[in-house]
């Protein structure tokens, strides 16, 4: 038995944690600091450990763990492949800028925050490892709790609001999955999804199963109409958990579609395309329009981000390799660029406590460094080419187009709109008239501030002008993905 | 003969030694801390007993008793959460001036009446043990005999429960009536015929049994008897009279409803639909912590019942395992009452908890353990209860009660968000005194390791409750 690496990466956050919960530092939370940051590094390099020897010309899930767990009944199983990687990765590059973050953004009960935030690390990780779908569930479904706490303990003035509706939506949706997982282990005997691919889920049960997993994942991805939560939430948790909340915790609903979704039902995922078209252009264009509207720089990300996951879907359900590619990508590179947004709007929110876009203006003459960066986040959220969001949409519209030139047109017409409105977000941020005297007064972003902004920058570019890493990661999984499902559609 | 008796040695046991310690408490004055700690042995030893008696299946006196592997987990299940919930609640129990020496010989009846009920093979034997458990009930409802809700809430539960346990009594004696036999084989093997009869008996017995584990309709008494009764007498009522109870419901359906499967069927999925539902809405409103724990308590019988209402063995299974966690996580919510102390008064509303993160993060983060696993959150105990509950029932195809469960999951889930909220969002008013409650400490702790740890092997309880039914 080779070295249990997954299982490593899943709970050395947890354990850490628990050394948190034990330090006894009073005054300023030093070790507890220092704890965190050791260990999510620790879990980042192992994670790139993991990345750099994971053989990417086979598509099978490897570092495979098996461990009986429930008798006769359920595996504790784990292991990637190209695709979950990815997600693992990033994963373990956001935790330590969230870290990072909260030092300078948390003022009370930090060490209770670092525990939550570490926690939370462990059941994302766990989401994007397993290969049992009750596991899957329970790691969804775990999520839930730390993040309950970051947004109701740590968030802003109607806090208890957005962390209820967020719990009781996301809740509310993956119940349906929970039965859909129960009778897929009934008509199966199994829930191990190695095993299900092999055995294919009966026709007539199909439908209404991939329903019960869309029912989740549109609310955890979030879809229209049930993308309500979204804003709410972004609004009121605290930097920190924005960034969580935007670049993984929304991620997880893609990657489900990818691995649960289509491979266990291709037939229901081909006959639920034009819903998932619809649902994905009215997302796309509406949640853009609302963006527009927006007076409240986290709100418009929020519906920006909606926007961006339209795509996603939009890709995903193209069932076209261009398609899921820049669905994969998109996802990556939208966790790196929003991410990057939540810092910089956290960044100006921890020195004039106001998120409203009219406290500000003219920010470029007072702190040039911020403004550069800001300037290039925007731009790389709007999908300007040289920064990862343009491959992303751009290979997302090119598996549109192959399929339905209507959706795609109208795609497009998104893109746009996203320009739009991202665009009059930096003019009214960034440049214009300064109005408020307290503007003049800012410091421009300590150190910490530049390493979290200029490493997220760096990546933004990076996989903009160089996307072969990621594409190589990717390809062959994404590739027998496709080849499985259209076998799957021919054998029907 | 005598050989035989060992099979009731845990019966005979706990019957001399309380006859013994009542002795003790007439003669020697201020007795109730020999008595208790008494209470603690006796209840450690008869553990003791049951452990090392033989679980194969033996009947005596004319088949009318049972020793088997279920009567025996359950008796385990009984004696070890009387013994969490006495000693947790000690320090209450003295700070209320309830320490008569009656208290814990009185707990020792009602265990003795529900060892009988759940070794029972036969009507009669099971009414005794059912009658000797709600009569102690009945005493300790009102114990606090001078303040006027312990005993309004004594006579409540008195009322009523002696009017279900007529209609239980009336429900046997038809069954006798129209199947000739009081055993519980002999009944089981008469049904295989059609009997109309036998099906108003079956309906009156599920009626008086529905009341004894407070399942909707059936539920009125429970939330004033869990607010009005001492808080350690409700935590004494929320666990063990229930376990006991849903362990007859089990053996009823098990053994001499057997064959009728069809006919009680569609009444217990009835029972635990409306339970699920009613517990789920009407805990939201609630701002006495007991009452909502009683409301919960409700709802969670919904979903215990809903393993029972697949007839089949591994439903029964799963509603045991339900059973045990929630036994579990009950103890734990009751002990946290116990820790908060304000100038001797204990605090039972839920706006007394507002903040207490801030100044008591152990106990605020036990609840949260707690509240969650209550919920059914992932990777809690109460999750792994609720899922071998629901996979026993999609296993018989029965979808609409398995989504009716979930979404009551959801919207029971609201209320503790909303206890949690109070604890964690809210601005703290009170500081609680640091009482050196040690063993209320010791329940909570171990409850919450226990709910904590379950996920790293869930298959713990399914090793014991597998071997329960052979037959």
């Amino acid at each position: 038995m080779n070295f249990p690496i997954l299982s490593t990466l899943i709970f050395l956050p947890l354990i850490s944690s628990f050394f948190i919960l034990l330090s006894r530092d009073k005054t300023n939370n030093i070790s507890s600091i220092y704890i965190s940051l050791f260990s999510s590094f620790a879990t980042f390099f192992l994670s790139l450990f993991l990345w750099y020897s994971l053989d990417f010309s086979s598509p099978k899930f490897q570092f495979v763990e098996e461990q009986s767990w429930i008798n006769n009944f359920i595996k504790f199983k784990l292991g990637v492949d190209g695709i979950s990687i990815l997600f693992i990765v990033l994963t373990t590059f956001i935790t330590p800028i969230c870290i990072i973050s909260c030092v300078n953004s948390v003022k009370v009960r930090i060490k209770e925050f670092l525990i939550a935030i570490l926690v939370l690390e462990t059941f994302m990780i766990g989401v994007f490892c397993s290969l049992d779908l009750v596991i899957f569930y329970l790691f969804f479904e775990a999520g839930l709790i730390p993040m309950f706490l970051i947004i109701g303990v740590w968030g802003g003035a109607r806090r208890v609001y957005s962390a209820f509706k967020f719990f009781l939506f996301t809740l509310l949706g993956s119940v349906l999955m929970l039965v859909a997982i129960i009778v897929i282990y009934w008509l199966t005997g199994t829930t191990d999804i190695t095993q299900i691919y092999e055995i294919k889920i009966p026709k007539e049960y199909q439908n209404i199963l991939w329903l019960a997993f869309f029912s989740s994942f549109a609310v955890k991805m979030p879809m229209w109409p049930v993308h309500t939560w979204l804003p709410d939430a972004h609004v009121e948790a605290p930097t920190a958990g924005s960034v969580i909340l935007a670049a993984i915790l929304l991620k997880m609903a893609g990657y489900g579609f990818l691995r649960f979704s289509i491979p266990l039902f291709p037939i229901a995922s081909e006959y639920f395309t034009p819903l998932i078209y619809t649902l994905s252009i009215i997302a796309i264009i509406y949640t853009s329009l609302v963006a527009l509207m927006q007076d409240d720089m986290k709100k418009l990300i929020a519906y920006s981000s909606v926007a961006h996951m339209g795509y996603v879907t939009l890709g995903i359900f193209t069932l076209t390799k261009q398609g899921i590619e820049g669905s994969i990508y998109q996802m990556i590179s939208h966790g790196l660029i929003s991410a990057a947004l939540f810092l910089c709007v956290g960044v100006v929110y921890d020195r004039l406590n106001s998120r409203m876009i009219s406290t500000y203006g003219g920010l470029v003459n007072y702190i040039p460094k911020y403004s550069f960066l800001f300037l290039i986040f925007a731009l790389a959220a709007l999908g300007l080419p040289g920064t990862s969001g343009f491959l992303g949409e751009f290979l997302v519209l090119t598996g549109t187009f192959q399929k339905s030139y209507l959706a795609a047109m109208l795609a497009t017409f998104g893109v746009v709109l996203g320009a739009a409105y991202m665009l009059w977000l930096t003019k009214r941020v960034i440049f214009g008239v300064t109005n408020n005297p307290d503007i003049k007064k800012l410091n421009d972003i300590n150190k910490s501030e530049i390493v979290m902004l200029v490493s997220l920058a760096f990546l933004i570019l990076f996989f903009g002008f160089y996307p072969l890493p990621l594409m190589e990661t990717f390809n062959v999984s994404v590739n027998s993905l496709i080849t499985n499902y259209e076998t799957a559609l021919i054998s029907n | 003969m005598i050989n035989n008796l060992n099979i009731m040695l845990p019966e005979i046991f706990l019957t001399l030694s309380v006859f013994s310690i009542l002795m003790i408490g007439v003669f020697i004055k201020n007795s109730f801390n020999l008595i208790f700690n008494l209470t603690s042995i006796i209840i450690g030893i008869t553990i003791v007993i049951i452990l090392t008696s033989p679980s194969d299946e033996e009947k005596i006196f004319l088949e009318s008793f049972t020793r088997d592997a279920f009567s025996n987990y359950f008796k385990i299940l009984i004696l070890s959460s009387s013994l969490f919930v006495l000693n947790s609640s000690k320090n209450f129990i003295e700070d209320n001036k309830l320490d008569k020496f009656e208290y814990p010989i009185i707990i020792l009846l009602s265990i003795l009446g529900m060892f009988f009920m759940v070794s029972s093979n036969d009507l009669i034997l099971f009414y005794l043990g059912l009658e000797l458990q709600s009569l102690s009930l009945y005493i300790l409802a009102s114990i606090d005999r001078d303040n006027l809700r312990s005993t309004e809430s004594g006579i409540k539960y008195f009322v009523l429960s002696a009017l279900s346990s007529g209609l239980l009594l009336y429900g046997c004696s038809l069954l006798y009536g129209f199947t000739g036999s009081t055993n519980f084989d002999i009944i089981a093997s008469k049904l295989i015929e059609e009997n109309t009869g036998a099906v108003f008996a079956m309906v009156f017995i599920l009626v008086g049994l529905a009341f004894k584990v407070s399942a909707v309709p059936f539920h009125m008494w429970t939330p004033d008897v869990y607010e009005g009764a001492p808080t350690s007498i409700t935590s004494y009522f929320a666990v063990v009279p229930k376990v006991a109870g849903l362990a007859l419901l089990i053996k009823f359906m098990f053994i001499p409803f057997s064959n009728i499967l069809l006919e009680w069927q569609t009444i217990i999925i009835f029972i635990s639909i409306a339970s699920m539902i009613l517990g789920a809405i009407a805990a939201m409103v609630q701002k006495n912590f007991k009452r909502l724990l009683a409301y919960s308590s409700i709802g969670h019988i919904g979903y215990a019942l809903a393993g029972v209402a697949t007839g089949a063995i591994s439903g029964y299974q799963s509603a045991i395992i339900y059973i045990s966690i929630y036994v579990i996580m009950n103890i734990g919510a009751f002990s946290c009452l116990y820790l908060l102390k304000k100038d001797g008064q204990y605090k039972e509303n839920i706006s007394d908890l507002s903040g207490i993160s801030k100044k008591h993060p152990l106990i605020a983060v036990s609840l949260l353990i707690i509240l969650f696993s209550l919920a059914g959150v992932p990777p809690l105990g109460g999750f792994f209860a609720k899922f071998y509950v629901f996979v026993a029932v999609l296993e018989k195809e029965m979808y609409a009660l398995a989504i009716i469960g979930l979404l009551t999951t959801v919207m029971s889930a609201f209320y503790y968000l909303k206890i949690i909220k109070t604890i964690y969002f809210d601005d703290s008013f009170i500081t609680f005194d640091t009482t050196k409650n040690r063993n209320a400490q010791i329940s909570v702790f171990t409850s919450c390791i226990i709910l904590i740890t379950f996920f790293l092997y869930p298959s713990i309880l399914n090793n014991f409750v597998d071997t329960l039914f052979v037959g």
